[in-house]
């Protein structure tokens, strides 16, 4: 099992950390809040991805994608962290892409998977329906009724959900919420008759839905994946997508951190640096430690969602859990160490705090996940 | 204003390896830090891939069918603390195969199956010395000898020693003749133990030692001590200190055990009252000792960091099962599952870091983790504790030889002996960090 990247992902990571830095940022989050972008997101940068071909890294290269595997994907995801910076790729080119990749017939794959290559083609999840995470508690019904399936039911937190071209959407064909087993995927375009779509400003400045399904007709051809065996791929995309997320957090922490500890040294007080106070120090080296155990869960997750992906349950489950506790620490000491300073919109701190909360918040929080690592490791 | 410097004075830098029920941690620790010098130094040779893979296969079956005769069967089972051959002139065999085995293993060299064949050792390259690392697991046979010689000063010696040196005290080490203590922390030393004040007088061909050392782990067992003395001046702390060998059997040199919160006693206070020690027994140069003790630090913090990391150990799992037990699949108690989850998430983490600083020095030939490694792998073992005494409640309170609470109280140490945490934290602040 390789902890270090080689050399293809180390160059990922290089142009990832360069073009991020050039053009996203808290600055250019900033302004899209200020300009209240219905979009969430920079067309600017999205549209540099698409020339990078990140919408295919994760995609084969016989769908027209580059076929580099999740490491190299996590390398774009934890920059985009570090970034701060807003795009589709996380809901279409990681959830969209790999929801299809995994479940997706022939014919949907070589229809939709190149076109999400080319950046032509965008895809949200429409999953949850409770405030907290809960992949099983889906009360959305697909009832069939002459030839097609009729959609009735509600979905919050669909991450660019406003404006994504295509939902993915979980409904129950059987059983009852909370019950793995009836649960169906379906391919709905956004502007599909009976789809009322509203978009929920979040407090990390991007966009997320509240959709609402209302007999929306969808062809059987729709369904993506086994009727009634959702979960089961349901289960292993949120394995990828929480990688990712563990990712993005990663980054978030370590630029927190970053950012913070430059402060320590330039900050005086009693005629001195804060940071030569040991009792900063010590929780700015509780805090490193921390970061640098994360990174050994955050690589050892994303490569096994491509060595063994029949054992990433566990660990992905490992690297949400922990990067969601030290996402957290890391913002909080960052305000905290700030000071008053911490407390302003002036600073971009507050940007990271945000942003961690609905990364954590997305997909299961910390308990969430600690739970589901209890659950597989069998107590 | 000054920066507040540490105010943590206690004893510091006792060590002890001896951590009961943890079995193969002393060799697969070592083991670690062995791969980690490996993983740093360049490769020995360069053979194709392909006729070394051969060679390594052939090494496997040799070593195999050699273990498989020659080590005695009560010798293939687990160790508890009382099995451990520390070997030594006051050391008594517990059965005849015990002895037997250590005579077999040090007569290959394979009690340090890396050193150099001149010196006595098994002249092993690392794939080799992880083969019979393995080849031991499989047949759970026991480390025929532990000992600070090969895991400290042996390896010290070998790299900062006269070749004098190296003749006289290496092939005993190998062959569990002599065992070693360390002579570190003092009473006014701990923390800050490059303040120690135990004086060796210059006479010309040797030193006459004055003082006191204190946490000298079985120094009432052991035979020569390596001990740091300051033979320069107090005006420039470090670099007036030497790292000098002598006889425990010298003329005024008294060992008291010092009994712990435990009830057992691995630690000493040691007098030296006018001892004599000849100038050749000095490690490397004369006030240049603060070199070599730096380096011996940092590999006992790795070893004391990854402690309870053996691979025969009872996962925290499997001990909450049987101490709570399950209700339909999940820990009965919910709580106390959440923090097993949550312990056993952080121990996994500091696994796998152990693994990539590994990787990662052997890719870049970059790695400043020992601080951190000890830090965390011994506050996680205190946790491991503490999380054991409230899974097996009163069963594990009861004052008994074999009690969870004699580990429990143990564990206490882990935190303490090779540098505090809190030092560890000044360490990752300042030289990691760029604190001042």
């Amino acid at each position: 099992m390789q902890l270090v990247l080689n050399e293809e992902e180390q160059m990922v990571r290089k142009s990832a950390a360069e073009l991020l830095s050039d053009l996203a940022g808290p600055g250019v989050l900033r302004k899209l809040r200020d300009s209240d972008n219905p979009q969430g997101y920079s067309a600017e940068l999205w549209q540099q991805m698409i020339e990078l071909c990140w919408p295919g890294v994760l995609i084969s290269e016989q769908r027209g994608g580059l076929g580099l595997g999740h490491v190299a994907m996590g390398q774009i995801s934890e920059h985009s962290g570090c970034a701060l910076a807003s795009s589709p790729l996380f809901a279409t080119a990681i959830v969209g892409a790999s929801a299809l990749t995994l479940a997706g017939t022939e014919q949907q794959q070589a229809e939709l998977l190149p076109a999400v290559a080319l950046g032509k083609l965008t895809l949200a999840l429409a999953l949850d329906e409770t405030p907290r995470h809960d992949p099983t508690r889906i009360a959305t019904t697909a009832t069939p009724s002459g030839g097609v399936y009729q959609l009735n039911g509600f979905k919050s937190f669909v991450v660019d959900g406003a404006n994504t071209d295509q939902l993915i959407v979980a409904a129950r064909t059987s059983g009852e919420p909370g019950a793995n087993h009836g649960i169906t995927l379906f391919l709905v375009p956004r502007k599909a008759e009976g789809v009322e779509v509203s978009r929920t400003p979040m407090v990390d400045s991007r966009s997320a839905a509240d959709i609402r399904f209302a007999k929306v007709a969808v062809a059987a051809d729709q369904v993506l994946g086994k009727l009634d065996q959702g979960f089961a791929t349901l289960d292993a995309l949120l394995n990828i997508a929480n990688a990712h997320l563990a990712a993005e957090l990663l980054g978030i922490a370590s630029e927190s951190f970053r950012r913070t500890l430059e402060y320590l040294k330039d900050r005086k007080q009693f005629g001195v640096p804060i940071g030569s106070f040991q009792a900063l120090q010590h929780r700015a080296a509780i805090l490193w430690t921390e970061i640098e155990l994360c990174k050994s869960l955050v690589i050892r997750a994303l490569r096994g969602l491509d060595d063994s992906p029949e054992k990433a349950g566990v660990l992905t489950s490992m690297a949400k859990a922990k990067l969601c506790q030290i996402a957290e620490l890391a913002t909080n000491e960052g305000i905290q160490m700030h000071g008053g300073i911490g407390m302003t919109d002036q600073l971009d701190m507050g940007f990271f705090l945000k942003r961690a909360r609905v990364a954590q918040a997305l997909f299961g929080d910390q308990r969430f996940h600690l739970n589901r690592f209890a659950k597989l490791s069998g107590y | 204003m000054a920066a507040p410097v540490v105010t943590l004075k206690e004893s510091a830098i006792a060590i002890c390896y001896v951590y009961a029920n943890d079995k193969q941690t002393l060799f697969s620790t070592a083991h670690f830090r062995q791969c980690q010098r490996d993983a740093a130094a360049p490769a020995q040779e360069s053979v194709p891939e392909m006729q070394t893979a051969q060679n390594l296969t052939a090494f496997r079956q040799e070593t195999r069918a050699w273990l498989e005769e020659n080590c005695p069967l009560s010798m293939r089972t687990p160790m508890s603390e009382q099995d451990r051959c520390w070997g030594g002139r006051k050391f008594t065999f517990q059965s005849e195969d015990q002895k037997l085995w250590l005579q077999r293993m040090a007569a290959r060299g394979w009690t340090t199956p890396t050193w150099p064949k001149e010196y006595g050792g098994g002249g092993l390259n690392k794939d080799q010395a992880k083969v019979l690392q393995e080849e031991m697991a499989a047949m759970t046979a026991r480390a025929p000898l532990q000992s600070f010689g090969i895991w400290m000063i042996g390896p010290a010696i070998l790299q900062f020693g006269s070749e004098a040196l190296k003749q006289e005290h290496l092939p005993p080490i190998v062959r569990g003749e002599i065992r070693w203590c360390q002579g570190y922390s003092e009473p006014n030393a701990g923390s800050d133990l490059a303040g120690l004040q135990t004086r060796a007088e210059d006479r010309g061909d040797h030193f006459i030692v004055n003082g006191q050392k204190v946490w000298t782990s079985y120094a009432d067992r052991a035979d020569w001590m390596f001990c740091l003395v300051r033979t320069g001046t107090e005006a420039n702390k470090h670099s007036g200190i030497s790292l000098v060998l002598f006889d425990m059997e010298t003329p005024g040199v008294m060992a008291r055990p010092i009994r712990l919160i435990s009830g057992s006693s691995q630690f000493c206070e040691t007098f030296l009252e006018n001892v004599r020690v000849e100038k050749h027994q000095v490690v490397g140069e004369i006030n240049n000792g603060w070199t070599i003790a730096k380096y011996l630090l940092t590999h006992e913090r790795e070893m004391i960091g990854s402690i309870g990391s053996a691979p025969g150990d009872k996962s925290l799992r499997d001990e909450a099962i049987a101490a709570v037990g399950l209700q339909s699949g999940r820990l009965a108690d919910e709580l106390l599952r959440a923090e097993v989850a949550q312990w056993e998430i952080d121990f996994r983490s500091q696994q796998l870091t152990m693994e990539r600083v590994r990787a990662e020095i052997a890719t870049f030939g970059v790695g400043n983790t020992s601080a951190m490694i000890k830090y965390y792998g011994t506050e996680l073992n205190i946790r491991r504790h503490e999380l054991l005494i409230a899974l097996q409640g009163s069963a594990a309170l009861s004052w008994r030889e074999d009690s969870e609470a004699r580990l429990w109280l143990r564990s206490k140490g882990n935190s303490i002996e090779g540098g505090t945490s809190e030092v560890q934290l000044n360490i990752i602040a300042k030289r990691i960090l760029g604190l001042g």
